[in-house]
């Protein structure tokens, strides 16, 4: 991880580069000359990157504070033991003995951009009653607001107008994502929305390291090097991740955001507590029920089949999920399966191989294929299945969401496993359907007994349609 | 309950009799992390532990012409994509916690190829320069000679402004050695490190501890790159 060598030690330079972070010594890339002068000014100050209190550690840049994230290293430099931080360890150890440094010196004033938009398209009624609201929360300065959205609402073009309303106010806007792939979709569209704005990705192996842009998008890892830095803050699809990932975007973009500041959530599935804040009405939000198409949600169907679980666990197919491919509406959409565990990806690949063959769903083997998430060919074989070269698709749930292909029918196998969550079972639904040629692919959740996760995905679908009917 | 150290995956300790006799070895990593290290077996060169089919490999009847200055040096693990990864992040991001994913594989390989053999042996780590030791806090080197169940004695030290240069194998050898050392150690010594490249490293260190009296030089490393 490096930064833009600053060959300058111009102030406006300084200030833009280090102010709004909090950052290591070695993420500071200054000669060490000029390095000790602004500690020595108060420029910059250095605070313990470790609170370390009564026996219980808190990371300051992660919000780590539960112990087996912890370890213990002997320094070399200080001959005693130091506490680490394993949480956040990609992004440079965090330690007892190093602390971190914040920006005390100039404030940095972004430039006030009268008419940044450079995007002409048009937002489909849905999307601009909800760009509307999040454009007002802006200019309200509301401390927050969420966005409701459909998989497949169209969510980038709706923040068009809150981003356009920042930067007119010359605000630091930040959009941050745990997901690299969000980033790196969101990126050019940005860059065509807004061409006179500079704007920079920063990812795990991006090619902007520096992060001292007005407009920054940003995945959760890289947010925790920013500490009080963004007007507006936008945090893309916050749900259903696990749960420690989850709790370290949200510390991130706590720190990272201003005191005073705007941040706004867009999600498909929101947490429990934010949908409780909604109905006691201490989260203003807005509801995009239908996809950028004008269609409704496809409704997932639940498919009881005994003895599943122990039927998959044999590498045996339930009888259903072939009456069911004998049988579905429209024979040239693609297949996309959802297994619990990697494992089962390749102890059924043979059967589901034989079974689609056997169907006449494909014709040759090569025309299914696996991903999982350490799969090295994971982004060739999503780009082949987009492609159509491949017919169908077994998956883990790295495919849940940001992917999205054209014309597919969804299956999910063992539905009722613990992996399938509400949130992930909405978002897995949500990949059907997505194109307006075909906006309405099956969805098909097979279980050996329905779960809780299960009935609320589907009834949160339905209440979405309901809602899209009524625009 | 217990994580594995690499992917945080809960490790299940099902009760067989195997974990029964082998129940102070607790594991560092779980089964899947732990499937895909290789340990390097089948035939090797008796010198430097590369995979080879015959008894000395061609490097090493090289070096064995220039006037060789190691025994031998053993190596654990192949050098394959999950080792590199586990060792960058243990020694470049600092991870201290990681060594003991190597631990149980060391200190087995220790005994059975070096302490059975040499009851005095002093065990002697690479020294880190200055400025990695600022970056990193610790030596991984010593870090790995403290798992083993033997005296350890830093002889070795690092000339300052040493580095790394990319050249040829000769060059290296005759160039200047980066180490000098601190006192004679007149047991043999056996060297312990992560990666066995191109054995440069351990000869500059084995040229210097021999020259000043020590009897044979070992080496002992967890990859074979
Ligand atoms: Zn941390
Ligand atoms: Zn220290």
């Amino acid at each position: 991880m490096h930064m833009d060598k600053l060959t300058s030690c111009s102030p406006r330079l300084l200030a833009e580069s280090l102010s709004g972070k909090r950052l290591l010594e070695e993420e500071i890339l200054l000669p060490e000359k000029c390095f000790q002068v602004l500690l020595s000014t108060k420029q910059l100050i250095s605070i313990p990157a470790i609170e370390n209190q009564k026996g219980s550690a808190k990371c300051i840049r992660c919000g780590n504070t539960s112990a087996h994230y912890f370890s213990e290293y002997p320094c070399g430099i200080c001959q005693r033991k130091h506490l680490y931080c394993r949480r956040c360890i990609q992004m440079g150890r965090i330690s007892e003995c190093k602390p971190l440094y914040i920006w005390n010196g100039a404030e940095v004033h972004w430039p006030n951009h009268p008419n940044p938009l450079t995007w002409e398209g048009k937002l489909t009624p849905a999307q601009s009653n909800a760009a509307a609201q999040l454009e007002q929360a802006v200019n309200e300065k509301l401390p927050a607001c969420l966005c409701w959205a459909v998989c497949g609402a169209g969510k980038s073009e709706m923040l068009f107008p809150a981003i356009t309303a920042a930067l007119k106010q010359g605000k630091r806007i930040a959009l941050a994502s745990p997901r690299v792939d969000v980033i790196r979709e969101l990126f050019p569209r940005l860059e065509q929305a807004f061409q006179d704005v500079t704007i920079e990705a920063l990812y795990g192996g991006s090619e902007h390291q520096a992060g001292k842009s007005q407009l920054i998008l940003a995945t959760t890892h890289q947010l925790m090097r920013y500490y009080q830095a963004f007007d507006v803050l936008i945090i893309d699809e916050v749900d259903a991740f696990p749960f420690y990932l989850d709790k370290s975007l949200m510390y991130a973009a706590k720190q990272a955001a201003k005191k005073q500041s705007t941040t706004l959530y867009l999600t498909a599935t929101p947490r429990k507590n934010f949908r409780l804040q909604m109905k006691l009405g201490k989260l203003p939000h807005v509801f995009v029920p239908l996809r950028y198409h004008g269609h409704l949600l496809p409704v997932p169907k639940l498919k009881l089949s005994f003895h599943l679980s122990s039927q998959l666990a044999n590498k045996k197919l339930p009888a259903a999920f072939r009456k069911w491919l004998m049988n579905r509406q429209n024979h040239q959409r693609q297949l996309l399966i959802f297994v619990p565990k990697i494992s089962m990806i390749e102890e059924l690949k043979e059967a589901i191989t034989l079974l689609l063959l056997q169907t006449g769903a494909i014709s040759t083997t090569e025309e299914l294929q696996a991903v999982y998430a350490a799969d090295k060919d994971r982004e060739a074989k999503i780009i082949q299945f987009r492609n159509r070269e491949l017919h169908a698709l077994i998956t883990t749930t790295i495919l849940e969401r940001g992917v999205t292909f054209p014309s597919v029918d969804v299956v999910v196998l063992d539905a009722g496993h613990e992996v399938f969550n509400e949130a992930a079972l909405v978002q897995i639904a949500g990949r059907a359907g997505r194109s307006a040629d075909d906006p309405s692919g099956e969805v098909i959740f097979f279980h050996d007994g329905k779960t809780d996760p299960m009935e609320k995905a589907r009834q949160m679908i339905l209440d979405m349609n309901e809602r899209g009917r009524k625009l | 309950m217990n994580y594995c150290v690499y992917c945080y995956e809960r490790i299940e300790n099902s009760l067989t009799w195997s974990t029964w006799l082998t129940v102070e070895k607790s594991q560092a990593l779980c089964a899947s992390c732990a499937g895909k290290l290789e340990m390097i077996s089948g035939k090797r060169c008796k010198v430097c532990s590369r995979a080879w089919s015959s008894s000395i490999c061609l490097d090493c009847q090289q070096w064995r012409e220039l006037g060789d200055n190691i025994e031998r040096n053993y190596s654990i693990f192949h050098y394959n994509d999950t080792i590199r990864e586990i060792i960058t992040q243990w020694k470049f991001r600092g991870d201290y916690l990681l060594r003991e994913i190597f631990r149980n594989e060391l200190k087995s390989a220790f005994e059975n190829q070096f302490a059975n053999n040499n009851a005095s042996l002093t065990i002697v780590p690479i020294p880190l320069s200055e400025s990695r030791m600022q970056e990193r806090g610790f030596n991984q080197s010593l870090a790995l000679a403290e798992m083993l169940d033997a005296p350890v004695k830093q002889v070795l030290r690092r000339k300052s402004g040493e580095k790394q240069a990319k050249k040829n194998r000769k060059a290296r050898l005759k160039r200047d050695n980066p180490f000098s050392i601190t006192e004679p150690l007149k047991q043999a010594a056996l060297i312990v490190d992560d990666i066995y490249t191109t054995g440069t490293t351990v000869r500059q260190a084995a040229q210097l501890l021999r020259l000043h009296g020590c009897p044979a030089v070992y080496s002992l490393t967890i990859a074979r790159s």
